[in-house]
């Protein structure tokens, strides 16, 4: 599922965007085809663990792809929300993954798949 | 020894990158790799290299600080690199004796 950039703000669109859905991944690319390896990787990882999430592909706008970076005080991509949350970017969610605390993170806030 | 002209362009990124984490963060141990090579022809890769990095760096400025909070300070440090020619940055960051 990809929802597409077109804001009138990019903060508005953040905002409301990581308030509707419970998982957002602004990454580089849409989930089936990323354009970048470090959103792939990321993808790979949700996709594994079975989080159902929504992919933002910032390539689509520069006001958002330059949005997402103030907004989260963070200047790459990938980024992932989890319940609004700033979780981290592809090395943390790695880091995460690699120890098994993406799980339980993932589990705590009730948006693993059955 | 003559060095051509790449040769005496190679690692000034990095060199610059080591300056200024080191004035940050007083490492006790820093590693800086150009992981470049594994990136030829991607966007945001260039001829001259120096565009993909990894940086391991242990040190007690980490103390007490999430993994969020610590990836932020170093990037903060190399914020100029990264708006510039670090097109993509793998960042490990430990405090002491941690794994």
């Amino acid at each position: 599922m990809t929802d597409s950039a077109a804001p009138t703000s990019a903060d508005q669109f953040i905002a409301k965007t990581i308030a509707d859905h419970a998982v957002v991944l602004f990454m580089k690319g849409v989930p089936d085809q990323p354009r970048c390896g470090f959103s792939a990787v990321t993808v790979q990882i949700l996709d594994h663990l079975g989080v159902e999430f929504v992919g933002v592909d910032v390539l689509q706008d520069d006001d958002l792809r330059n949005g997402i970076k103030t907004f989260s005080d963070w200047p790459t991509i990938p980024q992932l929300y989890v319940k609004g949350e700033f979780v981290g970017g592809s090395d943390i969610v790695r880091e995460m993954f690699q120890s098994g605390e993406l799980k339980a993170f993932m589990a705590q806030h009730g948006v693993l798949e059955d | 020894m003559h060095r051509d002209e790449k040769d005496l362009l190679m690692g000034t990124v990095a060199a610059r990158m080591k300056a200024k984490l080191e004035s940050r963060f007083s490492p006790e141990l820093l590693e800086i790799v150009d992981d470049s090579d594994k990136h030829k022809g991607h966007s945001g890769s260039s001829e001259a290299g120096e565009t993909h990095f990894s940086v391991t760096i242990t040190s007690s400025v980490f103390l007490g600080v999430n993994r969020v909070g610590r990836q932020r300070l170093v990037m903060k440090a190399l914020s100029e690199e990264l708006a510039g020619p670090v097109h993509a940055l793998t960042i490990k960051a430990l405090a002491p004796n941690e794994e």
